[in-house]
């Protein structure tokens, strides 16, 4: 493989388009003769229709129809696609538009179809729905206890599942025996994905020919179109889902929403295109959430310090309906993260899925494996502090010693490859930890609270084996295809069934290419995000498109290297064992004036004059790729901060992130996705967090009052790496979308934590406002 | 009602109801989509755009207010087919990842360097408050707008 290309921070193929303004994203893509949709949306948590007014709605300028729920029998319930196992699952029906309960704030009740996008909103306005107000539930454990009001009339108690697949007596065996045991109650808040780009539809149907196309905010159009196929009726392939470019997703793109299937019903049902774009609020109020745990935790350790369980009860908020993939987010991907990188012999989860009155939640950037990261690291410091021992201590005692090809974990997965002492001691010092302490204590006797917080971390992702996935009822394959298409003058289409959305996959997967087949990097388009023209594949998340779509595309140009080979030997009368291959040229091994370029073969595979006996014409491969397992990255990050004690305010003044995703394709472009993880997490740690008021309304409904991360809050972070190749992988990569949102938040929690220890803080929900911050020093004080 | 403005340099007039929001003009009116709307409340800064010159946010004017106006948007940010030294900077430092905020971006952070030649990293960071990113941490959009900033104090 060329070196030169692979591990290059080459500039991305994708910004020029973007920095000019150039790029088309869904709600920029007119369409001819276009109404424009809006829905009118239920003002209640919970509440009974009573009945439906839409007769003055109708009269304004500009209305051409008005649908309610009981207009719309022929278009079929959202499905849930993620049905896990053994978990006395139930799965609530999610009607597009609610016909006679509404459950939470922005369920739909109707749409305006009208000529303008102002005139759907003034007579979505105008719709008199008379609600009859029923009792509400938002937070999930009381949700989760008897006499809590009830969502749906099939989810006995709220309770949607109770996932509980490890030993409990075994777990509670370890418990009893040993010396030291650490509780805590963890709130995993609520938050808010908020990808820049709202969400948008547009459809159009064709009677003539019975197709509809979707044009929507999608990370996987593949399994949109799926959707949409089951929930309108149209065979498959009558439907064609285009993600144009699409605005950041961070999970929230995953989901097919009520929106995306009513502008397609209303499309065939009006036969005129249909426009929908959310603004931001409708936003917040209704494209899934992220998180919502409440945990009960406790861990085990030895008086020495050895980790010797783990067990945590979740109740998982999951909203009014159970969104695409819901149900897989807080068991699947969660429990079985409980091992982290060290050696902990036992753990136990039960995982209740529980129904409120709030919006729906789904996957959010790290999915599940946030919050396994965020119990696992807290209550590492908890214990240390039980144990009087420096937490870099017990975390280094317990951690997993390196391994190269599969390690075997408690929790039942297989690790892949992992040398975590190599990054806890790379990022500790990049951090200078033991000057830290000592400037630590120097600056208390100023009076200046300094924390420390340090975070080992791994992580599954990289989804995943299929069979894994039909064996956790996942209701999809989760492997990936990929066609390299050469052109008779030598340029490269690569088409691929993932669909990137800001990950810069045009530029990295080109690399792959380029080190593969020598074409320059320049001369390569991938192509994505529209079924029509890509092979079929299930989506951009989970960490997933770099290491799986990667590996097909590595593997189909190494199928084209071979056809080149034999076909320029042949052209060069030569023996194809005599064939030697660099940098896109193919010579006869003792004669390197004799040569042909990829290019010069391609173009005669394409004429096909003069073919070895027995091969096609053509220069095109394609490759599915089942990946054998998950990747699991790993690393370390640590965050120095200051608490001001009489203001509560929090200075995060440096941020180091050491992290191992296996050899790096674009090292700028690996960088730029930490840098992104780790501010999103940060965030959670510090000052994200949604509110909802008793009576079920968001009181985080708009950016006024969501606090969203903004520049002045970071400094320059300080990156690290070190390289572990994947061995199952056919470039060894490992994914890196979610490792920063997934290590960054315990990191800066507990070095708030260890700020505030002197002053007898020992816990405080976030995220850690100052409000609550100076509150709980208040708290601690009050009892001197 | 009629609005006419100047927009990238050329002459626009149109009938449009008075209600109607200035970046609901330029991106369905006038079919220039490159500035986007990201928050309707004036904090993301996915609209900004050059009004006579300063920054402002289209999502929070009228088409109306703009009436005489001279404008820019991202389109018209380039000139004689070059990008932008801004433009340029964020695509050298990986300064964007989805996009989406990226065009707003760049005309607030462009407008900040003319006027603010030789900017300290503090004040990017303090100035970008008005600019949301959930892609890329702010970090190279620090260094991308830290990078301009530099070469225009050198020039000064």
């Amino acid at each position: 493989m060329s070196t030169r290309i692979f591990g290059s921070g080459i500039k991305r193929r994708e910004d020029p388009r973007l920095i000019t303004g150039e790029a088309r994203y869904t709600d920029d893509i007119k369409l001819q003769g276009a109404l424009h949709m809006a829905v009118v949306r239920s003002p209640y948590a919970h509440a009974r229709i009573v009945s439906i007014d839409a007769s003055a709605a109708a009269d304004l300028p500009g209305v051409r129809a008005i649908f309610t729920g009981s207009d719309i029998g022929d278009l079929a319930g959202l499905p849930t696609a993620w049905l896990i196992p053994e978990s006395d699952l139930k799965t609530p029906e999610h009607p597009a538009l609610a016909s006679d309960v509404v459950r939470y704030v922005g369920d739909g009740v109707a749409i305006v179809l009208a000529d303008s996008r102002y005139q759907a909103q003034d007579a979505a306005d105008a719709v008199l729905v008379d609600y009859e107000e029923l009792p509400v539930v938002v937070d999930p454990h009381e949700a989760a206890q008897a006499g809590a009001p009830q969502l749906h009339a099939d989810v006995e108690g709220n309770i949607a599942f109770r996932w509980a697949p490890f030993d409990k007596d075994a777990s509670d065996a370890v418990f009893a025996a040993a010396d030291v045991v650490v509780s805590e109650r963890i709130l995993q808040q609520r938050l808010l994905p908020t990808a820049m780009e709202p969400r948008a539809a547009s459809a159009q149907y064709n009677a003539a020919t019975g197709e509809l196309t979707l044009w929507c905010t999608s990370q996987n159009p593949h399994i949109h179109r799926f959707i949409v196929s089951a929930v309108t009726g149209l065979p498959e392939n009558k439907v064609r889902v285009i993600a144009p470019e699409v605005g950041g997703g961070f999970g929230s793109k995953i989901p097919c929403y009520p929106d995306e299937a009513l502008v397609s019903w209303a499309a065939m049902k009006l036969g005129v295109p249909i426009r929908w774009a959310e603004t931001r609020s409708e936003n917040y109020l209704t494209t899934i959430h992220g998180r919502d745990h409440v945990q009960f935790v406790d861990m085990a350790a030895s008086n020495d310090g050895k980790i010797l369980g783990v067990r945590a009860t979740v109740y998982a908020g999951m909203g009014a309906y159970l969104s695409t993939a819901a149900p897989g987010i807080p068991t699947i991907l969660h429990g079985l993260l409980y091992v982290g990188p060290y050696t902990i012999d036992n753990v136990y989860c039960e995982s209740i899925g529980v129904m409120t009155n709030a919006t729906p939640t789904d996957a959010y950037r790290g999915a599940g494996r946030p919050e396994a990261t965020f119990l696992l690291e807290r209550m590492m410091d908890k214990v240390a502090d039980a144990l009087d021992m420096d937490p870099v201590a017990l975390r280094r005692q317990n951690l997993i010693p390196p391994f190269a090809d599969g390690y075997d974990v408690a929790a039942g997965l297989t690790y892949d490859s992992g040398d975590y002492e190599a990054a806890f001691d790379k990022a500790l010092a990049m951090a200078g930890y033991d000057d830290f302490r000592a400037q630590q204590t120097q600056a208390l006797q100023e009076g200046r609270y300094l924390g420390i917080g340090v975070t080992a971390y791994t992580e599954m992702c990289g989804l995943g084996p299929s069979q894994v996935a039909g064996a956790v009822g996942f209701q999809g394959g989760l492997w990936e295809s990929a066609t390299v298409r050469v052109t008779p003058t030598g340029k490269v289409q690569a088409l691929i069934g993932a669909s990137p959305h800001g990950q810069g996959s045009e530029t990295t997967l080109a690399q792959i290419i380029s080190s593969e087949l020598g074409f320059p990097v320049d001369d390569i388009e991938v192509i994505h995000g529209d079924t029509t023209e890509t092979p079929m594949g299930w989506g951009t998340y989970g960490s997933r498109t770099t290491p799986v779509t990667g590996a097909a595309l590595a593997q189909a140009s190494r199928k084209l290297k071979e056809k080149a080979r034999v076909l320029a030997a042949h052209l060069m009368e030569a023996n194809p064992d005599d064939i030697e291959y660099a940098d896109g040229s193919f010579s006869v091994k003792g004669s390197p004036d004799q040569a042909q370029s990829i290019q010069d073969v391609a173009l005669m595979a394409h004429l096909a004059w003069n073919m070895p006996e027995g091969m096609d014409p053509g220069f095109e491969e394609s490759q599915f790729y089942d990946p054998p397992n998950f990747v699991y990255p790993f690393g370390t990050h640590i965050a120095i901060v200051e608490v001001d004690p009489v203001t509560g305010s929090i200075d995060l003044q440096r941020y180091i992130a050491v992290d191992d995703c296996g050899p790096q394709i674009n090292p700028e472009i690996v960088a730029g996705q930490i840098h992104g993880g780790v501010v999103q997490g940060v965030a959670q740690a510090l000052c994200e967090g949604v509110i909802y008021d008793d009576n079920g309304q968001l009181l985080t409904g708009t950016m006024l009052d969501y606090c969203m991360p903004k520049a002045d809050m970071f400094p320059n972070f300080e990156l690290g790496e070190t390289v572990t190749p994947s061995p199952h992988h056919p470039v060894g990569v490992k994914g890196v979308g979610e490792t920063g949102t997934i290590a960054s938040t315990p990191t800066v929690y507990n070095a708030v934590l260890d700020a505030l220890s002197p002053l007898g803080v020992a816990q405080i929900d976030m995220p850690l406002t100052a409000a609550k911050v100076w509150q709980a020093i208040q708290n601690a004080n009050g009892g001197n | 009602m009629n609005v006419s403005m100047t927009i990238n340099g050329e002459a626009v007039s149109r009938e449009v109801e008075a209600r109607t929001l200035l970046v609901h003009f330029i991106r369905e009116d006038l079919d220039l989509t490159g500035t986007k709307i990201g928050c309707d409340t004036s904090q993301c800064g996915a609209c900004t755009i050059h009004v006579n010159g300063k920054i402002a946010k289209a999502c929070t004017l009228l088409a109306a207010q703009a009436d005489g106006a001279d404008i820019t948007t991202i389109e018209g940010l380039a000139e004689n087919g070059e990008h932008h030294p801004m433009q340029t900077a964020f695509w050298e430092n990986h300064g964007l990842q989805c996009g989406y905020c990226t065009p707003g971006m760049i005309m607030a952070s462009a407008a900040f360097v003319r006027d603010n030649p030789g900017a300290s990293e503090d004040e990017i960071r303090h100035y970008l408050e008005g600019n949301i990113c959930r892609c890329t941490g702010y970090h190279n959009i620090v260094k991308a707008v830290k990078q301009v900033a530099d070469a225009a104090a050198g020039g000064a």
